[in-house]
C-alpha cells in the first residue's frame, strides 16, 4: 500500500462538483506535482489529502489508515504532528517577529519557549534568512516571508508536507530560491511531498507529475473522458 | 548559433590552437551541441581567408605541431558587430512541433495530433525536470545555470502552446464525435 493515497475522490461545493472520483497514490520520500488548469480541483485535492476538507466519497488513507473518517480533532492533531502546510502567502503572523513565527506550531505543541527557539533560529539558518530572525513579516521581502513559511512548515518536522501554488504570489528568482530550499530539506528529511501548482517549472522540481482535468487525473494528458464526451 | 563568432569571442582573451578552442567552447556552453573538430578547423580557415584571425605560431610541446591563431582588429570589430545586433523574434525549435500539429490536423486526423501533442507535452516536461536538476545542483556553475535557465524558458513556451493547442484540438475532437 502506498503511503498517501486517493480512492474515488469526490467532493462538490453546493452542486458545482470540484472532485469526480480521483485516484493517487504518493509514495514515501516522493516529491509529487499536482498540476492542471484553474478549477482543475487540484487545491480541493490538497485539501482533501491533507484532512482539512472530509471528500463526499471516497477514501484518504495515509500510512495504511483512513483519515477522511477522523474527527475534526483526530485531523487537527494529524496536522499538527505529522504533516506541514504551506500556501501561496499571507501565513505569518504580522505582530510576531520571524523566529516567533517559526517557533509557533513548537510552542502550540508543548515545546518549552527556549528549546522553541533555538529550533526556530535553526530552521531559519537552513533557509538563508538567520539574520531577519527578529524581524517582523512586514520588514521583510515575499521571497524573504515565504522561505519563513518553508522554515515554520518544517520546523516540526513534518512526514508530508502539502504546498499549495507555493511561489505564487512571488517573482521567479525569489520562488526558485524558496522551491531550492524546500526542496533539498524535503530531501534531506525524507519528507513526503504533494505539490499543487499550475506552472509547469515549478512542478518540474517534483519528481513526478500528476494532471488533473476536470477533477479526475489524467494520465495520458489527453483530457479525461467527461471532457472527451 | 554562430560558431564563428563564439570562436572568435574564446579567442578574446588570448591566442588558442583548434584543440583549446574546441574545449573552451563545450566548458563555456555545456548545454549547446559539442562542437566537431573538424568544424573548429574548417572554420578558423574561413576566418583566416576573411582576414579575421591570423595564425599566431606553432607549439611543438605535445605532439605534432599545432597552430595557434589570434584575433585581428577586425576579428574584433566584427565579434562586437554580431553580439550588439537583434536577432529575429522567432521560435525556432517549436517550428517543427507546430509542422507536425498542422500536417495532421490538414491529413483530418484529430487524434494523431492529440496523441502527438499529449507525448511532446510529456517529452518536454522530462526534459525540463532533467534541466531543473542541471540548475539545482549545489555544484553547478553560472555558466550551467544560466544555460539551463535558456533551455526551461523556451521549453515552459512550447509547453504552454502544447497544452493550449491539446484544449483547442479536444474542442475540435469534441466538436467532431458529437455531430
Amino acid at each position: 500500500m502506498s503511503y498517501l493515497s486517493a480512492r474515488g475522490l469526490v467532493r462538490s461545493y453546493g452542486r458545482t462538483p470540484a472532485l469526480r472520483g480521483v485516484n493517487l497514490d504518493v509514495e514515501e520520500g516522493e516529491i509529487v506535482a499536482v498540476t492542471g488548469p484553474s478549477g482543475c480541483g487540484k487545491s480541493t485535492l490538497l485539501h482533501c489529502l491533507a484532512g482539512i476538507l472530509r471528500p463526499d466519497a471516497g477514501e484518504v488513507t495515509y500510512r495504511g489508515r483512513r483519515i477522511d473518517t477522523l474527527s475534526e480533532g483526530a485531523r487537527a492533531a494529524l496536522r499538527r504532528t505529522e504533516f506541514g502546510v504551506l500556501f501561496q502567502f499571507g501565513q505569518l503572523v504580522a505582530e510576531l517577529t520571524a523566529a516567533e513565527n517559526v517557533a509557533l506550531p513548537l510552542l502550540l505543541a508543548g515545546t518549552g519557549r527556549r528549546e522553541a527557539r533555538t529550533a526556530a533560529l535553526s530552521w531559519l539558518d537552513r533557509l538563508g534568512v538567520a539574520d531577519f530572525a527578529d524581524q517582523r513579516p512586514g520588514e521583510m521581502s515575499g521571497g524573504q516571508q515565504q522561505r519563513c513559511a518553508v522554515a515554520r512548515a518544517l520546523v516540526t518536522e513534518p512526514r508530508v508536507l502539502f504546498c499549495d501554488e507555493p511561489t505564487g504570489a512571488l517573482d521567479s528568482l525569489a520562488g526558485e530560491q524558496v522551491l531550492g530550499h524546500l526542496v533539498r530539506l524535503a530531501r534531506e528529511q525524507r519528507t513526503t511531498v504533494v505539490l499543487v501548482t499550475h506552472d509547469v517549472q515549478v512542478a518540474a522540481y517534483g519528481d513526478r507529475e500528476i494532471m488533473l482535468r476536470d477533477g479526475a487525473a489524467d494520465p495520458t494528458g489527453l483530457g479525461t473522458v467527461a471532457a472527451q464526451q | 548559433m554562430s560558431t564563428p563568432h563564439v570562436l572568435l569571442g574564446l579567442l578574446v582573451d588570448g591566442p588558442k590552437h583548434g584543440y583549446d578552442l574546441k574545449r573552451a567552447h563545450d566548458l563555456k556552453l555545456p548545454r549547446a551541441k559539442p562542437v566537431a573538430f573538424g568544424q573548429v578547423y574548417a572554420t578558423l580557415g574561413r576566418l583566416v581567408r576573411d582576414g579575421l584571425v591570423v595564425p599566431a605560431g606553432q607549439d611543438r610541446d605535445a605532439g605534432p605541431d599545432r597552430t595557434s591563431y589570434e584575433l585581428t582588429e577586425e576579428g574584433r570589430k566584427a565579434l562586437k558587430e554580431w553580439i550588439a545586433a537583434v536577432e529575429a523574434p522567432m521560435p525556432h525549435l517549436s517550428s517543427v512541433l507546430l509542422a507536425k500539429v498542422v500536417v495532421a490536423l490538414l491529413v483530418g486526423d484529430v487524434n494523431q495530433a492529440r496523441e502527438y501533442l499529449a507525448a511532446q507535452r510529456a517529452a518536454h516536461t522530462t526534459r525540463l525536470r532533467e534541466l531543473t536538476g542541471v540548475k539545482t545542483d549545489p555544484d553547478a556553475s553560472l555558466s550551467d545555470v544560466i544555460a539551463a535557465d535558456f533551455g526551461i524558458a523556451h521549453l515552459d513556451a512550447d509547453l504552454r502552446w502544447l497544452q493550449t493547442t491539446l484544449d483547442r484540438v479536444a474542442d475540435l475532437h469534441r466538436e467532431v464525435t458529437t455531430r
